[in-house]
């Protein structure tokens, strides 16, 4: 089954190639990783979401622990979360095709955000269900070209406080590796 | 005070209680070479930086403190992989040092330039890219406390040259390292004392499966206490012998693929096994979907990671062994289990009989005899380390170990090439030990340049070359599994005798078990290096054996009585 894990690491060079890396050496596959800031300074959260078994889930929180950059991991598979996906979807729409289009972005509450005489750009969140139920209707119109962001994901009201102290790391050992030197995770 | 950050990395390794280190310099590491003659450590020139991961993590596991390796950038650093992913499987604690190219020109291809830190990414616990002075004193510091913490294992530092000749102030307090054991949280499935005794006091058939975490924890003295208030018996991985006294009466010996017959049956017999810092390999279990059926299964690990990796367990441990077994001491029940231990003594049945120890002298000279001589002619007393291979496990079988740290052997990674550089480690953090290495003939040609190192630094280490002239543990599976097809195992050798003279090494040239207790005694007595060349039989066999990937209790066993080979 898909479990979802919250992974909160040091924001600094290679901590995302370290982090992809334990899933690969693992044989765990990726269906969905996405990474940004959080509300700390110097602290980044990846939602990453992993097709595996209990064990297999529990196995990958420790693995996670033992990276020196990791602070802290939730499995949040089973805590009830708000997820939610990011679809960029550009859509050919000439003539009557544009009325159309336009109609269906207002049913799914979606948002045109580019138009040209040839084509529309729509955006949507929501959760990856309702996405793929929007691209299904559009695919008769054409879809040119769609990109997502993956899951991101956030426990509702307040999370159970976890009894672990924040590894604190000196700021000053940068722990560059591998060839993510354009990102800064 | 400014402090170059060469000076700042020796400082730091000598505050981190830093007396040896292993290395090999090179253009990226000149700057660190230089300033090491201002500091109070002893280097040891290696051969190939290979030696030098392995002369770390022999140091490291012969004395319990953290190994010290260092190299250059490039090649140094690539040479040092097989040694790095050698302690992480062991979970050994070394430190390496290697130079990187100026910060400048990272990314550019220079000159002996690697990305030595993305390559040992998945065989490190972790690696550091330091590339200014200021970095240096913290990156080093947590990386000792990395390397020691939890499960240990190997950490790099890679720092550039650059930030090697750069000057800075250091504030040590601040750069002391503040890694928190983050993952203290019980997890559903993790047990607790009281899953853990209920199961122990109840069970009637218990097995302890004791691995090498008895002693990275220091927990021998706890582990013999809990076994002889239980009245449980002790099967020991390879990495766990010396962990339990073997002359123990509750120690059965080594269990798995090349393991007492009786202790693998009574593994697949037992109603609980206590499995207490190992970690089920594939070469203790066998199949796992046979293994141990009717046991119940308590597993102590300080890496939770690898609670129910391989084998499903009823109660799951993250916890520092010592710290477990001191928990359930004052539980434990003190026990009466003399039928099962009974019914283990006549699992063994005629396994005394078909010992090759009890075979009659046929002239021949067996492999099994001459590791079972140098254990009596050395009181079972030596510091012994093995390379890995059919004399791995005959040492295994026949050089009992009563004290800890006492065999020291590439487990996990089997790694050929081991035994000379790491006895070498071991040699130096153990000065007054009487190391002896069991090698065999491939292995000892893998990395026999550091007899040149033996030399240099005038230790007395005395070598034991098992040569049967093949690469004899895959000609054993060939004569086995592929029909004695031998491809490419039959190898031959220089005359080890009159290599190891040339290197100004003692040597002698064995071949019949008259000659074996004085050339050991004579190694012995000279208290320098000596190489004794054992030219053993040739097609000979490690038994038991369980076919890879086989149920645990179907051994392949020695023929009884042995059968002649058609040389006869």
């Amino acid at each position: 089954m898909l479990h979802t894990f919250a992974v909160y690491v040091d924001n600094k060079p290679g901590v995302l190639n370290r982090v992809s890396s334990l899933f690969r050496r693992r044989a765990f596959n990726i269906e969905s990783l996405t990474v940004g800031h959080t509300e700390t300074p110097g602290i980044s959260r990846m939602t990453v979401v992993v097709d595996t078994d209990e064990y297999g889930a529990r196995r990958l929180e420790a693995h996670l622990y033992k990276l020196v950059p990791c602070r802290r991991v939730d499995n949040i598979t089973d805590a009830p979360a708000i997820a939610r996906d990011l679809a960029l979807i550009k859509v050919s729409a000439t003539g009557e095709a544009r009325t159309h289009v336009m109609q269906l972005v207002d049913v799914y509450r979606a948002r045109i955000i580019d138009v040209s005489p040839e084509s529309l750009v729509i955006e949507t969140t929501g959760t990856e269900d309702k996405i793929d139920s929007l691209l299904e209707v559009l695919r008769p119109y054409g879809v040119i070209e769609m990109v997502r962001t993956g899951r991101v994901a956030m426990i509702r009201g307040l999370a159970p406080a976890r009894r672990t102290a924040p590894r604190v790391t000196p700021a000053t050992a940068s722990d560059i590796s591998g060839d993510v030197s354009n990102c800064s995770v | 005070m400014k402090l170059t950050g060469a000076q700042i990395l020796w400082e730091a390794l000598v505050r981190e209680g830093v007396s040896d280190v292993f290395g090999y310099p090179g253009g990226a590491i000149l700057p660190a070479y230089d300033a090491m003659l201002g500091y109070p450590i002893r280097h040891v020139l290696v051969r190939h930086e290979q030696g030098a991961t392995h002369m770390a993590d022999g140091y490291a596991r012969a004395s319990g403190k953290v190994g010290v390796a260092i190299a250059t950038s490039g090649p140094g650093a690539t040479n040092m992989v097989t040694g790095i992913a050698t302690a992480m499987m062991d979970s050994s604690p070394i430190v390496c040092i290697t130079g990187q190219v100026g910060s400048k020109l990272i990314g550019s291809d220079a000159f002996q330039e690697t990305d030595i830190t993305g390559i040992t990414l998945p065989i490190t616990k972790h690696n550091y890219l330091v590339t200014s002075a200021e970095d240096v004193a913290p990156a080093v510091r947590e990386a000792f406390a990395v390397a020691r913490s939890g499960r240990p294992g190997p950490v790099l530092v890679d720092i550039t040259k650059d930030a090697q000749q750069a000057s800075c102030e250091v504030d040590w307090e601040a750069a002391e390292p503040h890694l928190t054991e983050a993952y203290d949280d019980a997890l559903p499935g993790d047990g607790d004392v009281r899953d853990a005794i209920e199961l122990i006091n109840a069970a009637e058939r218990p097995l302890i499966l004791a691995g090498h975490g008895v002693m990275l924890s220091g927990a021998e003295r706890e582990i013999v206490a809990f076994a002889e208030q239980a009245q449980i018996p002790i099967a020991v991985t390879l990495l766990g012998i010396g962990g339990v006294p073997a002359s123990h009466p509750l120690n059965l010996g080594m269990m798995g693929m090349h393991g007492e017959a009786w202790v693998n049956t009574a593994i697949q017999e037992a109603d609980l096994l206590i499995a207490l810092g190992m970690r089920f390999d594939d070469r203790v279990t066998g199949n796992l979907r046979t293994y141990a059926r009717s046991a119940r299964k308590i597993h102590v690990d300080i890496d939770r990671a690898e609670l129910n990796k391989n084998v499903r367990v009823d109660v799951g441990i993250a916890k520092d062994l010592r710290v477990a077994l001191n928990e359930w001491q004052p539980h434990v029940a003190p026990g009466n289990r003399s039928r099962w231990l009974a019914h283990i003594q006549a699992l063994k049945g005629d396994v005394a009989v078909r010992d090759i120890q009890n075979l009659p002298d046929n002239g021949h000279l067996y492999a099994a005899h001459v590791i079972n001589d140098l254990w009596r002619l050395t009181d079972g007393e030596a510091l012994v380390v093995t390379d890995v291979g059919q004399h791995q496990m005959w040492e295994a079988q026949y050089y009992k170990h009563d004290r800890s740290r006492s065999l020291i052997t590439s487990g996990g990674l089997g790694t050929m090439g081991f035994a000379l550089p790491a006895a070498i480690g071991a040699k130096i953090a153990c000065p007054d030990a009487e190391v002896w290495v069991v090698v065999g003939d491939g292995g000892f040609q893998m990395t026999m340049a550091e007899l040149a190192t033996v030399v240099q630094e005038n230790l007395d280490i005395n070598v034991a070359i098992i040569n049967n002239g093949y690469l004899g543990m895959v000609r054993q599976w060939q004569e086995f599994f592929y029909d004695k097809r031998y491809a490419a195992t039959p190898i031959s050798g220089p005359n080890f005798q009159k290599l190891a003279e040339a290197f100004g090494i003692s040597a002698a040239t064995i071949t019949t078990r008259g000659e074996v207790a004085g050339a050991v005694e004579s190694a012995r007595r000279q208290k320098r290096a000596a190489v004794i060349d054992f030219q053993v039989e040739q097609e000979d066999s490690v038994y038991p054996m369980v076919p890879a990937g086989a149920d645990l209790d179907r051994m392949i066993r020695r023929p009884s009585p042995i059968v002649e080979t058609a040389a006869d």
